[in-house]
């Protein structure tokens, strides 16, 4: 049992708190992003690139070339690859996603393997560490978020509008291109700035799991804007300290906890919906 | 290239000259000549594959011409509502969202104004559904689906109003109340343009009738234009035109045969 002392022991430490303070903003970050990366149906770009950036992150390691910047272009460039490949019509984008992020994936573990002495910090790259959290890692997860945050507001209705219905949009005077392209940038960012910190596999989870299970609390669109960056951002604190207590890997403990919040709001949404829609039969 | 700008007020709305389209390698527009007149009420009847989206995009701009130049008045308002099918209807919004979120211009904060609140109300009531603002878009029935579109397209004040299949998969009742509605607005003085496959519901009503098929083929009034010859280039299958009220109605074949069996 936890003693009411214990749960406050992590938080002795600076590496915890500044873990902490960095997935709990990443949480609330992926969460707000995510929205758009499932009404999209961008999910598999998501986890296709936080993938692709691991490669990335693997080779600047191994060659000591600075981490963003390393990562940053390998991200972009296997970014135009995608764009490339999938503009093959046989192909497909999301085959196109397949394999060139798998590709850049498997570069990253070849090289891990072959470069053992850099092993420590691509591992961290997977499954992220918070005892690599740096000052500067704070503030680069703060500054996107920040910068996410007013992407989102100043151009809500662009956003909204080119997600629900991109044709009409478009038609409408609304740089359509403009808007995907800003909002690839920042899942982009998003994915740079937080994978030391939270790890690849985390990153593609948040960016879908809070997502989804705010989209099956709300018919609103800005209700789900609101809901889902704070499943994000409570689930990622909680699971924080659980891993601390547990003695769990934190990416795996978040994972698992969003999972449960989906699960129960599955549970609840099914019976609610079910009854709702009964309720319009008239129509 | 594509869209120059016509300055007199006299000339067409729209002018489509040899307008040409290609999916990949394969037409899909060929040589399209159209005006498009203020206060018009135009139908393009065609079969289903013939190009009718194509030609209703290419006019509104998001798809390309491959050849020839589409002219449109200086600051023409253009009110599109796509076909309802392509609408993803699990999409979490409110017919209030989905009506105010084609005017992107917000203060910093993008709340939805009193204002506007009171001009999705007018819309919708001048369309007969001004319940259902604050409903999810899912909890509509086909007709109400029709009108929330067509009250987005409208909340921008247009100059002229392009429909999409505006009868497809709606029942005869919602037709009858789509094709009074979309009469009441073009009396009201509005240009309307629309696709249809709907020939005796809908495009037989109309003042005038595009027979459309990768290129147009006839144009004119329905008397004109509904008959057995102009169809069968039209839609490649032999077709009757009886008169019924001084209306065209139109028999296709098939229909014809199975009658003649169950005698």
């Amino acid at each position: 049992m936890i003693l009411a002392l214990d749960i406050f022991e992590p938080y002795g430490f600076q590496f915890f708190r500044n873990g902490l303070v960095v997935a709990t903003i990443a949480g609330a970050l992926c969460g707000l992003l995510g929205v758009f990366v499932i009404l999209r149906g961008m999910s598999y770009i998501g986890h296709g690139l936080s993938h692709a950036v691991f490669g990335g992150a693997a080779a600047s390691a191994v060659m000591k070339v600075n981490y963003f910047l390393g990562a940053g272009i390998w991200g972009i460039v296997s970014g135009l690859l995608i764009a490339r490949v999938a503009r093959r019509r046989v192909i497909g984008a999301d085959a196109a996603i397949g394999v060139v992020t798998t590709a850049s994936f498997a570069l990253g573990l070849a090289l891990m393997n072959r470069y053992g002495q850099a092993s420590k910090s691509i591992e961290a790259v997977l499954f992220g560490s918070v005892l690599g959290v740096k000052v500067v890692d704070i503030y680069a997860v703060a500054s996107v978020a920040l910068l996410g945050l007013a992407v989102v507001v100043l151009g809500y209705r662009k956003l909204l509008f080119s997600t629900f219905d991109r044709d009409v949009a478009q038609v409408s005077n609304v740089r359509v291109s403009l808007v995907e392209a800003v909002l690839l940038a920042m899942i982009s960012l998003t994915i740079l700035v937080t994978m030391r910190v939270i790890g690849t596999l985390l990153i593609s989870a948040l960016l879908v799991i809070p997502a989804a299970s705010a989209r099956m609390t709300t018919n609103s669109f800005s209700r789900m804007l609101w809901i889902s960056p704070i499943i994000g951002a409570v689930t990622c604190f909680v699971g924080m300290n659980l891993s601390y207590h547990l003695d769990t890997s934190a990416s795996a403990t978040i994972i698992l906890l969003d999972a449960f919040v989906f699960v129960v709001v599955y549970a609840i949404a099914g019976t609610r919906n079910r009854a709702k829609m009964s309720s319009l039969g008239h129509l | 290239m594509r869209q120059s700008i016509l300055s007199d007020n006299e000339s067409p709305l729209i002018a489509c000259e040899h307008v040409s389209c290609t999916y990949g390698n394969s037409p899909v527009l060929h040589d399209v000549y159209l005006n498009i007149n203020r206060r018009e009420f135009v139908g393009i009847v065609g079969p289903s594959g013939s190009g009718k989206t194509t030609l209703l995009k290419a006019i509104i701009g998001s798809q390309p011409v491959a050849h020839g130049s589409i002219t449109v008045q200086p600051e023409l308002t253009i009110g599109y509502v796509p076909q309802i099918e392509t609408v993803d209807w699990y999409f979490p919004v409110t017919v209030e969202e989905v009506i105010v979120m084609t005017r992107t211009k917000t203060k910093w904060w993008p709340r939805i104004t009193i204002q506007e609140r009171t001009a999705v109300r007018e819309v919708l009531e001048k369309l007969g559904i001004a319940d259902v603002a604050q409903r999810h878009i899912r909890e509509l029935s086909g007709g109400q689906q029709q009108r929330v579109f067509l009250a987005r397209a409208m909340f921008c004040q247009p100059d002229i109003l392009v429909l999409d299949e505006p009868t497809a998969g709606v029942d005869v009742r919602t037709r009858h109340e789509i094709l009074h509605l979309l009469a009441d607005l073009h009396a009201e003085g509005l240009t309307i343009l629309l696709t249809t496959h709907d020939l005796n519901g809908l495009a037989a009503h109309l003042p005038r009738l595009v027979c459309f098929n990768k290129t147009i083929l006839a144009d004119g009034s329905p008397r004109e234009v509904l008959t057995s010859k102009v169809l069968e280039a039209t839609y490649g299958a032999p077709m009757e035109v009886l008169e019924h009220g001084g209306m065209p109605i139109v028999i296709d074949h098939g229909r014809v045969a199975m009658r003649g069996e169950g005698k």
